[in-house]
């Protein structure tokens, strides 16, 4: 495994960005720093600003005020960044699927990388979910829509 | 000429000090960890930060002052590997003598990068970066007072040495000055100088994360926000040695023991107090501290 391939999965700092939860996803995530699962063996840290971040966590159901907010986020952060939609309302709309507010889905305005659903997901679900990532981003799994 | 380049580059410079300073951002993180009861990252993981951040895209504000804001992060850098150049090589090496008056001349390298952050995050055009810019400056004005205060009692005890060389000679002839009262009370005032200028957490206002979100650092990305993070580690490896320098005899590689004393007095100090405001701070550099520092200077004219 080459260098850089290394450094950028072994180092991810994650960049935190609520679009409308009902904060029950954002305190799951909170529980990944906590001493029981300790992220931070694996180089994970949260980070507060965008453009510290290699990862961009998005949880909640996108509604119209929080569209251009977003696409300003993902604009100023560095690349290469990925982007992790997390809960069922990021991944697929949730219950919020035939509401006036938020008719667009999380993947038709930015470019999600890996979805991790659940309502909330458990703090393992996550874990799991940035497993896959790191396989994906060194090529052992192969996904159907690249 | 081409010595003095490979110390300045090379040994004890700027890539030796690098690698110590990365070890010990390690033992911070890890018992950090073990404080709060967690495992803690791997030891190369601050070499993995650096590295990563060196690949990533640098992101320059578009209302920003572009070429102080390239220019900055290297001013502090270039500043602090000088000192650190010149602490080690005073230590290690006895032939290099310093010059006269090199303790004059660290305590004004060792405000630059202090300065360069404040010209960075001012250069960066974004409202949290400014507050940090003016909490970083409130907090120089108030820990600087104290610690050129402190910086006396070793030069009035040695009987008016200007030289760091010198310094260390008489401690080795007439023993440590912080074996004297007045040697110690200076001694702690000056540890809590270094908490402060080395930004940790009771005084680490202008960079809060939670609050202003790295403040100072918000619009830094990729390799400059990487050299303001090895302009921090370097600082983390000079200023205890210039301490242990100044007081407690000087230091070769048998008594590195001595930095690690004073590595973990600072990583305990960051991890069992709150952060505290900046008008508390400067309350309590240009009170307590500054009466501690004065009594510290009129005990050593006294001879104690």
């Amino acid at each position: 495994m080459n260098l850089k391939l290394k450094a950028l999965t072994k180092s991810i700092w994650v960049y935190h960005m609520s679009t409308g939860s009902c904060n029950n996803c954002d305190i799951e995530i909170l529980d990944l720093p906590t001493p029981r699962f300790d992220i931070e063996r694996f180089g994970i840290t949260l980070v507060g600003s965008i453009r510290h971040a290699d990862a961009i966590l998005v949880t909640g159901s996108l509604n119209l005020k929080t569209i251009p907010r977003i696409k300003a986020i993902y604009e100023q952060a560095p690349k290469p960044c990925v982007v992790i939609a997390i809960g069922a309302c990021s991944c697929g709309q949730g219950i919020f699927r035939n509401g006036p507010n938020c008719p667009n889905p999380v993947d038709s305005v930015l470019p999600v990388d890996i979805y991790i659903p659940g309502c909330p997901p458990k703090p393992e679900a996550m874990i799991a979910g940035i497993v896959k990532l790191i396989e994906k981003l060194k090529g052992n799994i192969t996904t159907s829509t690249s | 000429m081409l010595k003095y380049l490979f110390n300045f580059i090379v040994f004890p410079g700027f890539l030796f000090t690098v690698i110590v300073g990365l070890l010990a951002c390690w033992i911070d993180r890890k018992v950090t960890a073990r404080i709060q009861w967690r495992a803690g990252p791997p030891w190369y993981q601050p070499f993995i930060d650096i590295v990563k951040l060196s690949i990533k895209e640098i992101t320059v504000p578009r209302a920003g002052s572009k070429g102080l804001f390239f220019l900055s992060p290297l001013i502090g850098l270039s500043a602090v590997t000088l000192v650190s150049t010149l602490v080690w090589l005073v230590n290690i090496d006895p032939a290099s003598k310093g010059f006269s008056g090199d303790v004059i001349v660290i305590v004004y390298l060792l405000t630059l990068p202090a300065i360069a952050v404040m010209l960075g995050a001012s250069a960066s055009a974004n409202p949290l970066a400014s507050l940090g810019a003016s909490r970083e400056m409130k907090m120089v004005l108030a820990y600087e007072l104290p610690f050129v205060i402190c910086l006396t009692v070793p030069i009035i005890k040695s009987h008016g040495l200007l030289r760091l060389s010198d310094i260390i000679n008489y401690q080795a002839v007439n023993g440590s000055f912080a074996a004297s009262l007045s040697g110690i009370i200076a001694f702690i005032v000056m540890i809590f100088c270094m908490q402060a200028k080395l930004g940790l957490v009771p005084f680490d206002a202008s960079e809060a994360e939670t609050e202003i979100m790295a403040g100072t650092y918000i619009e830094y990305s990729g390799m400059l926000l990487a050299i303001f993070k090895i302009t921090k580690t370097m600082l983390m490896v000079t200023l205890p040695l210039f301490l242990i320098t100044l007081f407690w005899q000087g230091f070769n590689f048998l008594s590195l023991w001595k930095y690690v004393i004073i590595l973990v007095v600072i990583i305990l100090i960051r991890n069992t107090n709150p952060r505290v405001r900046i008008d508390q701070a400067v309350r309590f550099f240009w009170g307590k501290m500054t009466l501690m520092a004065i009594l510290a200077v009129l005990l050593a004219v006294k001879g104690f």
